[in-house]
């Protein structure tokens, strides 16, 4: 079966679903309107929920108990809030998020975005190879063998596959995020506790402590990263979405942030059932994490665990390039998208490129600190954020480009007290990341 | 050569060499002259901004002008909607290189100097889109003009001649006031139009179909995407969307109408003229994916027993699109199809020879409500260029052509 055959394949899939819903009663053609629609929204939320982002959950976890599930109610909130900025100015516009910081903000600061972004993600794209890595070695496959046929796989489905047939990937990676479903359910936690957990938060049995503190920083720090908001938008555009599909758009943006927490709650109670449970209260990262399931849930959670971390990652190591050569294309003015060849834009595919050997190449290293290089890019986000941030911000208020599509005074709130808490978040990341650095240690 | 880059944030002095203000944008005002910099802008601080007109200026170098008046004879400044502002309406923008056939985004403006005896003028030569222009953007004010320089000849130059570059502007006012037109793009080809549009921003593309003439705007929209197309169709002007479907091929009119939601299409149908509506309503009976959702209604039919040259001459009066003269269709006496002569065989024909002793063998022909891989199988079998739609009666309807069947392969 070779690549033409696995294209022409998921082709037709899509076009049955298509036509099947097409065809029918208002219901089915509602989400026939949806599913033409679906996709940028859904895939980057969950792409959220990358190797780094699952570490910090499995710590979040093993080393709180359910007390953290509280602050999922308001992150969904925040998540949906800044990426519907995105979505809208995609929609309205028609431009990529860097073609109008360009336009509207000039060269500078769009260089100044690009370099920011194009090192950040780079740090970003090793921790995705280094949680292949570790998924690998729970399966007993070596790193050496495992990392360079991910970083292969990931680099042919990009160049040769056009934007609908990858995101018709995405969309299936999507749905093995649910293999932490069944993690959390073979793992037996007290669900009626994680329940009241997710909606109060335990102010009774309160203990702050600075461990306690930083850890819903870092959770908050993985989920809202910059890139999203450049790949969100692009999707958004590429798909040609207008404004009288706007509504379908939201429902995927809202989706998204839903599902993607939905996610972390599964990996936040199913390590806490286990590990925080007995006594496992230091575990750093997700393979550590899956091992240690293996006495306490059985193989099959410990292999669900795995599996969905090893997904997880691969999906992030395409996604994360992807975003950093559109943004770095669509700001300098060189030809950007998946539906391009590669002789027809030679800047965006070698970024793309570059960024995969790179990044995989850093993990093979054999002991290679690899926890400078996350503590590099955790800073480097924290300095991203709030620019990219203010810059939404003040693109989406502008009467002239988003017309009557401008945000309204609630939104306005809402989304600036959103802005504010992420970015003092963010910095009190990036003071602790640098006070480790200092230290010289990596806990 | 000097470049817009360098000017900004120049120091303005002066018939007395007294400090007057720094340049903070320039203007072209196209309705006097296509290139030149008409107006400089000079702002003071928190005082009112003053503006210099071109026979002003006596010497222009990088960082620094001279004027040849004294502060006080400068006008005061007052935005003008007719002028073209270096800065804000070209530099980072995105344009039209109509000889490249591209979209893409200004680095910087390259400037000449056109020296007469009382002052400099400055003329926008070409845009730059490469890198030396980037590299300017970026180490303007922080490295040294002269480094700069130097540094700019080792990369690769990219620009583009100023008579080649296609503003963009989807304010239809400031377009006509700037002189703004888009004859330069009804010359390019439809497609390579379309695809350059795809690049743009929707206001952007709105913009320049409304600008274009009905008959390039047709064939530009049958090219677009057809998620782009509803978008565009349903935010013009019913009138000129109207005009614009007449313009276009009743199936490509039927496809696009069919994706728009149907209170819109029926406003459309109403605009346009009866004849070319009740095509267009027929045709979007039948669903998009049968025979009948593909085919053309506009063919040449001719009765089987007319001779070569009267064919020939019935032709030439009519008003047939060329594509649509491939193959032609006859009928028999009771109107009912009996085969197809392809236009490759009639040039070589004598005058004299009858149609009927032309037609290509086997007779081929479907049925409106066959699907369209019935379609697609019969071309690949017989290696049709066209193929004839014919109703209960057996009387031709219409045709499916072998670009419907690509275009609906590539998109499939």
């Amino acid at each position: 079966m070779n690549l033409t055959t696995i294209n022409n394949l998921i082709d037709r899939i899509r076009g049955r679903t298509l036509t099947f819903f097409s065809a029918g009663n208002q219901w089915r053609r509602r989400i026939a309107l949806f599913l033409a629609v679906i996709g940028p929204g859904i895939i980057t939320s969950n792409v959220d929920n990358d190797a780094g982002g699952i570490a910090t959950y499995t710590q979040a976890g093993s080393a709180y108990g359910y007390t953290l599930l509280w602050s999922l109610v308001p992150m969904t909130i925040a998540l949906y809030v800044t990426m519907e900025m995105c979505a809208r100015m995609g929609v309205i516009t028609g431009k990529g998020l860097s073609d109008l910081i360009r336009e509207e903000f000039g060269f500078r600061s769009t260089f100044f975005v690009m370099i920011t972004g194009f090192l950040v993600d780079l740090g970003n794209v090793v921790a995705e190879f280094a949680g292949v890595a570790a998924a690998a070695q729970i399966f007993g496959v070596s790193k050496y063998i495992a990392v360079p046929m991910a970083a292969l796989v990931v680099w042919v489905l990009v160049l040769k596959g056009t934007y609908r047939q990858v995101e018709v990937v995405f969309l299936i990676a999507c749905i093995f995020y649910l293999s932490y479903l069944f993690s959390a359910l073979l793992s037996h936690p007290d669900w009626l506790l994680a329940g009241r957990m997710l909606l109060i938060p335990p102010i009774s049995s309160f203990h702050i402590d600075s461990g306690y503190l930083i850890t819903l920083t870092a959770l908050v720090g993985t989920t809202i990263a910059p890139w999203q908001f450049f790949y969100l938008q692009a999707g958004f555009v590429e798909k040609k979405v207008g404004p009288r599909q706007y509504p379908q758009a939201r429902m995927d943006v809202l989706l998204g942030s839903i599902s993607c927490m939905v996610i972390v709650f599964f990996i936040i109670i199913c390590t806490a059932a286990t590990l925080h449970a007995t006594g496992l209260t230091n575990i750093t990262d997700a393979g550590e994490a899956a091992k240690s399931l293996i006495p306490l849930a059985g193989q099959w959670a410990a292999f669900t665990f795995a599996f969905g971390l090893l997904n997880a990652s691969m999906f992030a190591a395409t996604i994360l390039p992807l975003s950093t050569a559109h943004v770095i294309c669509e700001g300098m003015g060189f030809e950007a998208g998946i539906d391009h060849k590669f002789r027809e834009a030679p800047a965006f595919y070698w970024l793309y490129t570059i960024l995969i050997v790179v990044g995989a190449g850093i993990v093979m290293i054999p002991n290679v600190p690899l926890w400078k290089i996350f503590i590099f890019s955790q800073v480097g986000n924290g300095v991203w954020l709030p620019i990219v941030v203010i810059f939404i911000l003040l693109l989406v208020n502008r009467k002239d480009l988003m017309g009557e599509h401008t945000n309204t005074v609630t939104f306005n709130i809402v989304a600036w007290i959103t802005a504010v808490a992420m970015i003092v978040l963010t910095f009190v990341l990036v003071g602790q990341g640098i006070y480790q650095w200092v230290r010289g240690t990596s806990g | 050569m000097l470049f817009a880059t360098e000017l900004v944030g120049a120091s303005a002095y002066d018939s007395q060499a007294h400090f007057v203000g720094r340049v903070r944008e320039f203007f072209v005002e196209p309705a006097e002259q296509p290139n030149r910099i008409s107006h400089f802008l000079i702002s003071r601080g928190r005082f009112q901004p003053l503006v210099a007109r071109y026979n002003q200026v006596t010497k222009v170098a990088p960082g620094r002008i001279d004027l040849n008046v004294s502060e006080r004879a400068l006008d005061a400044y007052k935005p003008n909607e007719a002028w073209l502002a270096v800065q804000k309406d070209l530099l980072d923008q995105q344009i039209i290189d109509t000889e490249g056939r591209k979209v893409v985004r200004v680095n910087d403006v390259d400037l000449t100097e056109i020296r007469t005896n009382e002052h400099v003028e400055l003329r926008i030569a070409q845009v730059d889109v490469g890198l030396p222009g980037a590299m300017r953007r970026l180490l303007q004010g922080i490295a040294p003009s002269s480094m700069v320089r130097k540094l700019q000849k080792k990369l690769p130059q990219r620009s583009i001649r100023w008579e080649f570059v296609n503003l963009i502007e989807p304010d239809p006012l400031r377009r006509v006031k700037l002189r703004i037109t888009h004859e330069k793009l009804e010359d390019l080809h439809p497609a390579d139009l379309a695809e350059m549009m795809e690049e743009l921003s929707a206001a952007e593309r709105q913009g320049i179909i409304a600008s274009l003439d009905e008959e390039t705007a047709a064939k530009v929209l049958a090219e677009l995407d057809e998620r782009l197309t509803t978008q565009i169709v349903e935010k013009l002007d019913p009138e000129k969307a109207a005009d614009i479907l007449e313009e276009m091929a009743p199936d490509a009119a039927a496809d696009l109408l069919a994706d728009l939601p149907k209170e819109t299409s029926e406003e459309l149908l109403e605009e346009m003229p009866n004849l070319e509506a009740e095509e267009v309503r027929e045709l979007l009976s039948y669903d998009s994916s049968t025979a009948g959702g593909m085919m053309n209604t506009e063919f040449a039919y001719v009765s089987e027993a007319s001779a070569r040259e009267e064919v020939l001459g019935w032709l030439r009066k009519q008003d047939f699109n060329l594509e649509q003269l491939d193959t032609i269709v006859l009928v028999d006496a009771h109107a009912q199809f009996s085969g197809t002569v392809p236009m490759a065989r009639m040039l070589l024909a004598a005058p004299e020879q009858l149609m009927k002793e032309l037609k290509t063998e086997p007779l081929v022909s479907i049925t409106p409500d066959a699907s369209e891989k019935d379609v697609f199988e019969l071309f690949d079998k017989y290696n049709l260029r066209m193929l004839t739609v014919i109703d209960e009666e057996k009387r031709p309807i219409g045709t499916v052509t072998v670009d419907d069947v690509v275009s609906r392969l590539v998109n499939a």
